[in-house]
């Protein structure tokens, strides 16, 4: 099993003419991902490996009945392509683009709440159901399918650190899934959790967080109530400056709050069996495993 | 991205956004200039830095006269100004500015921030101004008024009229005030910011609402719409090694340690500076050399950290997916040959073709040491630099 994409999910990737857009396009469709579709204004008419291309997302639904889209659409043009998508009745909107000014961001989390639509990142690497779907740009290779472990990160290359040692201890993943560096992202840590929770296939959870913003905390205290589950977590920024974006838009300390301590502080206490040395963290979820 | 306060309120002033008459001086004959236009004393000078805390540092003083004017100016021209939050080294004072006094009956606070919980703007207001407003927020907490806005439906008149009667303001002032809200809002939609804050907002005794201080943060990832805003920018208030690696794209920080580390992904860049730590070393920066890094950026990386005359160990960490193992040994060994290997360099990798990647490294001839893991990879550059 999985959450949020699967053997039924029919991807249309808007930009897929471009260089990003074309080449994991390809990684995808290799992987056994269904892309039914590709989106670019302007190029409709056209194929890519024999993909057709629409000019609009709408099309790509009526036409060949694509359900999740995958954004390769530079910033500028970016949050009109989250918002196209969602308009058009997409489930799941996986937006691959970095740096996308944050006030589009609240717009379009604005316009989608109360929506079907359910947007993953932007500025993240996609998601994952390992043997099964890959709507993303991570590389397939590292993942082990078949459970028992679901990933939820914040990050890109730090994601695929956990997966590959996980994958080192024999440990399969249900669905591995970045939810996106910016201030302000669709799916969260709690959605993620919750979905977890509920997939029969996934027995343990690895939370991958990092410093800025509360939303650790918030799932901390969302697991303390709600997931029987063992969850694993991680922390990246203890040596953070204050006050500097470190390369996520989101990841910054400001003041006393966004810091990797009170997030780690926060996580045991809501019952997380957080792991301080990145090295060691394959090791700890395979002795979870053992215990439970 | 920071800018000066004499900035903010160049903004300020366009949206109409009441500020005291002022201007900047980069020298003593400026500043004269500066209070003959203003026309009356007292005049404040204030050190134009971006860093905040400038009046506990020495750096707001008040001038009654041409004379004393002139003395302050001087003084604080070209001192290192040392607040809260420039470290110790303090940051030169390039600029001041000149401002006319104002008889002030009460300073109250106003800010507008990006809520990253509720996707929305966030007003925040307080009677307690001229104070760190954190401090307010927890010691009392019923001082501080908070109106949301929704993005999609932008200020209205209820959100500024809860601001003004939150601040208790009299009925004149008040209407000011609505009015500075509502400008201030369209000024931090317009421009992509990421916080205005006015702290000290002040109600003169003649009734009137003005922005005493200012200070605007924008979203890094809005500036590309508002071209303008370059000539806002002041390099002397970087770091040289961090114009450098912006000019190369790269993002870098740099920090007190001397280890060096080069990493691709933001979130792995800075679990391995923990990692560093956690060997018993301190890393001497961030460096993200990106998700998808080509051998170009991989030496480019390198003339960075090497610029770092701090640097006795360089930790390079790349997980390969999209960027292929064998293409970054080849970039690692490039850069190497082309800018001399002055310190030890520890690599580790994984990923796609890394078996190929690795006899790159093995047959280059060069004292590039592999790591087997992240903690081996750690283990040995805490033990070069101890």
């Amino acid at each position: 099993m999985s959450i949020f994409v699967n053997k039924d999910t029919r991807v249309v990737v808007q930009g897929i003419t471009g260089r990003e857009g074309r080449f994991h396009t390809r990684q995808c469709v290799e992987y056994g991902t269904r892309v039914v579709a590709g989106a670019t204004p302007g190029k409709g008419g056209r194929d890519m490996d024999g993909i057709p291309v629409f000019d609009t997302v709408q099309e790509a639904v009526e036409r060949q009945g694509a359900n999740c889209s995958l954004i390769f659409v530079p910033p500028p043009f970016a949050a009109d392509a989250i918002l196209e998508a969602g308009d058009a009745g997409i489930e799941v909107v996986v937006a691959i683009t970095e740096g996308i000014p944050v006030l589009d961001m609240l717009k379009v989390k604005n316009y989608l709440t109360g929506r079907q639509t359910r947007l993953i990142g932007p500025n993240c690497p996609g998601i994952i159901s390992p043997g099964t779907a890959k709507v993303g740009i991570m590389p397939g290779a590292i993942h082990k399918s078949g459970g028992p472990f679901g990933v939820v990160s914040r990050s890109g290359t730090l994601t695929y650190e956990v997966v590959h040692q996980l994958t080192g201890q024999g440990l399969g993943q249900t669905t591995c899934l970045g939810i996106g560096g910016d201030p302000v992202i669709g799916t969260d840590f709690i959605d993620c959790l919750q979905a977890f929770e509920d997939d029969s296939q996934t027995e343990g959870i690895v939370m991958v967080g990092e410093i800025g913003g509360d939303a650790e905390e918030n799932a901390a205290a969302f697991v303390k109530e709600r997931v029987s589950k063992p969850v694993i977590g991680f922390i990246a920024g203890l040596t953070a400056p204050p006050g500097r974006r470190m390369g996520h838009a989101g990841a910054i300390v400001s003041g006393k709050s966004g810091t990797a301590q009170g997030k780690i502080e926060a996580m045991e206490a809501g019952g997380i069996r957080v792991c301080r040395n990145l090295g060691e963290l394959g090791e700890l979820c395979a002795r979870v495993v053992r215990e439970s | 991205m920071k800018i000066h306060e004499y900035q903010a309120k160049e903004l300020f002033a366009k949206y109409e956004v009441p500020v005291p008459k002022g201007f900047v001086a980069r020298n003593p004959e400026e500043a004269r200039a500066a209070a003959d236009k203003i026309g009356t004393f007292p005049v404040v000078v204030k050190a134009q830095i971006h860093a905040g805390g400038r009046g506990k540092g020495g750096g707001v003083k008040l001038a009654h006269s041409q004379e004393e004017l002139a003395s302050l100016t001087e003084a604080m021209l070209g001192m290192r100004l040392v607040t809260p939050q420039t470290g110790a080294g303090g940051q030169e004072v390039k600029k001041v500015l000149v401002e006319q006094g104002l008889d002030i009956e009460k300073e109250l606070y106003l800010s507008l921030i990006l809520d990253r919980n509720t996707a929305g703007i966030v007003i925040i207001a307080s009677e307690a101004g001229g104070m760190d407003i954190e401090e307010v927020a927890e010691a009392t907490p019923e001082k501080i008024v908070r109106v949301g806005v929704n993005p999609l439906l932008g200020i209205q008149p209820f959100h500024c009229r809860r601001i003004a009667f939150g601040l208790n303001l009299p009925a004149e002032a008040g209407k000011e005030c609505m009015q500075l809200v509502a400008a201030l809002y369209r000024l931090f939609v317009d421009y992509d910011c990421s916080l205005a804050e006015i702290n000290p907002l002040v109600l003169t005794r003649d009734r009137r609402v003005l922005a005493l201080d200012a200070k605007i943060n924008f979203d890094g990832n809005g500036l590309f719409r508002h071209k303008d805003l370059a000539a806002f920018r002041d390099l002397d208030e970087e770091d040289p090694l961090e114009v450098e690696a912006s000019k190369y794209g790269l993002n870098y920080i740099k920090m007190d340690g001397n280890v060096g580390n080069m990493v691709n992904g933001a979130g792995l860049a800075m679990a391995t500076m923990d990692l560093i730590k956690q060997a018993g070393a301190e890393p001497a920066n961030f460096l993200d050399v990106g998700g998808g890094a080509s051998a170009e950026m991989v030496e480019n990386g390198f003339r960075i950290i090497l610029g770092d005359t701090n640097v006795k160990g360089i930790l390079i960490n790349i997980f390969g997916g999209i960027l292929r193992c064998d293409v970054l040994a080849q970039g690692v060994v490039q850069a190497a040959s082309a800018l001399g290997l002055k310190v030890p360099v520890v690599v580790r990798m994984e990923g796609t073709n890394v078996e190929q990647g690795r006899r790159i490294l093995a047959e280059s001839g060069l004292d590039l040491r592999t790591a087997e893991d992240l903690k081996d990879a750690a283990a040995q550059v805490a033990e070069i630099v101890a």
